[in-house]
């Protein structure tokens, strides 16, 4: 286990060079720089050069990537040629709202997607368990800024029930904070909460074949007993894995969302910095999300074998 | 591959798939007893394929005919609800919704068929050179490079890809199409990764083998046929991504520019809107989830129809 853990971490490590060597390359190596970008076609040259002076871009490539990179590791991820501030704290306050945002969400759509998932998958025949599956279908088909389009015109438009935009950090006010958090995280989770529901019950399906589940029905066991005695944590695994990489996806897939509540979050900083040209903000709210993305991944790995003793053992 | 004639327990396909007979007789799930031998068409791929269908016919009858001229704006008709005239209503400039709908169908399926053609094309021989290294004692290290770079690939969502994209270049269609098709790629390397390592162990590779066949023969004549299936299924769930992909860049103004007609830009354009035309966002987002609907269950259907003992999966 220690092995794997250790194995696991330096590919962590490995992927995320890797990853911070392709950004840079995309966004440092390409003809029309940073300066250039940030100032327009229009601006003469020598102010190209300039800013290009003052940055530093002008040194080679690879002193900049070392630049850059070391940087990242004592956690500074630059200053913005556009508007002249640190990028760090933008990253590190917007994160927050992302991360709330989310987690909040998969939470939700956890507590929504198990039960149902469960009761599908014990119900595959019946007509509640082909309705659950076809709603699921329906659900995955609709894109978030629907279901956010359409939560904000019924009850926030309509109802008047919340407020159809803005933040509130939880220290000005818990209510006005969790008011303003219902209808983005609804939206969010219940197309998470679709996605969701057809693994678990797939999972579920499959840990019913299982000799086990069948060697505690002949002991006598009902069907739903030997699932939740036996059956549940080995359902658990594949929907650990599949809620860990929705995890990774929301970070990004909640830019719109964002955009449409008008939320501080990281994808809205990102949107932001793209429309002011601003390629540094870019490239360091990129390798933070990506970070991120990766951390999750790492996370998921080493828990599922701590769930799952078989895979523990075997690593 | 031919379907047993009697029910196994093993066999228990998805409940919203039905044989042509249930189908027609009735839509709930008791129905799903009397499956038969022959070619099953379930209800997934008859639903999926024609919603397919319809939104490939509105983009071809687009480049023919539309009701109105797709850029004519008619200040007396702006906003109106449906009418006989324009029976999905008009927009702030009088521009008609159904007109709209149609011309932007097209622009959904360029970037899904470029997407989808970008992935396919480098995934899929990726996947196969992968699987082929892997069975050499001398090239599992090589598999397991590729493999890898495509776990860090997999850190690039494909909307953070085509911000990325948009922000180095500048926004428009083109970027977003290879971003969103460089994105699916891990998807089609995986599928056909797995798919050959299974067409390589079976007994006809192994005879082909002792034969004499060279490697890249047997990778044309046995795999690419055997795989053909799986990644036809794969084609058609990342389409579905990347209409959803499109629809999101284009609703944060990074995806299609004015005045190209998009179904994101559209649902974008009907924020302000929303109090008081709530419809200008309804027809856009049903369009959206329709295509997504379909694409989705054609693949769902044809996984069950190129391995029937292969239950469907939620992605």
């Amino acid at each position: 286990m220690l092995t794997y853990a250790i194995n696991r971490a330096v590919q962590f490590a490995l992927s995320l060079l890797v990853a911070s060597v392709a950004v840079f390359a995309l966004m440092s190596l390409l003809p029309g720089n940073a300066a250039q970008v940030a100032l327009g076609t229009n601006a003469t040259p020598e102010a190209v050069a300039a800013l290009e002076a003052q940055y530093g871009l002008d040194r080679p490539p690879l002193i900049r990537y070392f630049d850059w990179m070391g940087g990242m590791l004592t956690g500074d991820f630059g200053t913005s040629y556009v508007t002249g501030a640190e990028i760090t704290p933008v990253i590190v306050g917007s994160v927050q709202v992302t991360a709330i945002l989310v987690v909040a969400a998969i939470a939700v759509s956890i507590v929504i997607a198990v039960p149902l998932g469960t009761f599908a998958a014990l119900e595959q025949r019946n007509w509640i368990g082909v309705t659950i599956s076809g709603l699921s279908q329906v659900g995955i088909a609709i894109p978030n800024f629907l279901a956010a389009i359409i939560l904000v015109i019924v009850f926030s438009l309509t109802l008047g029930w919340f407020p159809s935009q803005g933040w509130m950090a939880p220290i000005e006010g818990l209510g006005g904070f969790l008011l303003r958090l219902v209808l983005p995280v609804v939206s969010l989770a219940l197309v998470q909460a679709a996605i969701l529901t057809r693994y678990v019950r797939s999972a579920v399906l499959d840990v019913m074949r299982e000799d086990y589940i069948r060697t505690a029905r002949a002991k006598g066991l009902t069907r739903t007993k030997a699932l939740f005695v036996h059956g549940l944590r080995n359902a658990a695994i594949p929907v650990i894995t599949v809620a860990g990489v929705q995890l990774a996806t929301l970070l990004v897939g909640a830019v719109i969302i964002e955009q449409i509540f008008v939320l501080p979050g990281i994808g809205s900083e990102l949107v932001r910095a793209v429309a002011n040209r601003d390629l540094v903000a870019v490239q360091g709210i990129v390798m933070a999300l990506v970070l991120l993305v990766l951390i999750i991944n790492l996370i998921v790995d080493i828990l599922v074998p701590i769930v799952d003793p078989r895979i523990r053992n075997a690593a | 591959m031919k379907p047993t004639g009697a029910q196994s327990p093993r066999d228990h396909a998805d409940p919203v798939d039905l044989n042509p007979a249930a189908a027609t007789a009735s839509a709930n799930g008791g129905s799903a007893r009397s499956r038969k031998s022959g070619r099953r068409v379930n209800a997934s791929m008859v639903i999926g394929a024609g919603l397919v269908v319809l939104i490939v016919a509105l983009a071809l009858v687009s480049f023919v005919w539309t009701p109105y001229d797709a850029n004519a704006i008619d200040p007396a008709a702006r906003l109106q609800n449906g009418s006989l005239a324009h029976p999905f209503g008009t927009d702030t400039f009088g521009r008609d919704t159904l007109t709209w709908v149609m011309v932007g169908a097209r622009i959904t399926l360029l970037v899904g068929v470029v997407a989808v053609g970008i992935a396919l094309l480098i995934g899929t021989p990726i996947g196969i050179i992968s699987a082929l290294f892997a069975k050499q004692p001398w090239g599992i290290w090589i598999d397991s490079v590729i493999m890898r770079a495509n776990d860090i690939l997999l850190a690039f969502p494909a909307l953070l890809l085509a911000i990325i994209f948009a922000a180095v270049y500048s926004p428009g269609t083109g970027p977003a199409m290879v971003a969103v098709g460089i994105a699916a790629i891990p998807g089609f390397a995986r599928v056909a990764r797995s798919g050959t390592l299974q067409v390589l162990g079976t007994e006809y590779v192994r005879a082909a083998r002792a034969s004499n066949r060279r490697i890249p023969a047997i990778a044309v004549v046995h795999v690419l046929p055997n795989i053909a299936g799986m990644v036809i299924v794969q084609a058609s769930v990342a389409f579905a991504i990347s209409v959803l992909a499109e629809a999101g860049l284009s609703f944060l103004g990074l995806g299609t520019q004015a005045p190209t007609p998009s179904w994101g830009r559209m649902l974008q354009e009907s924020q302000q809107y929303l109090s008081t035309h709530p419809e200008l966002a309804l027809w856009p987002g049903v369009f959206i989830a329709l295509a997504v609907l379909g694409f989705n269950l054609l693949g769902d259907g044809l996984r069950d129809r190129f391995d029937p003992k292969m239950e469907a999966r939620g992605a």
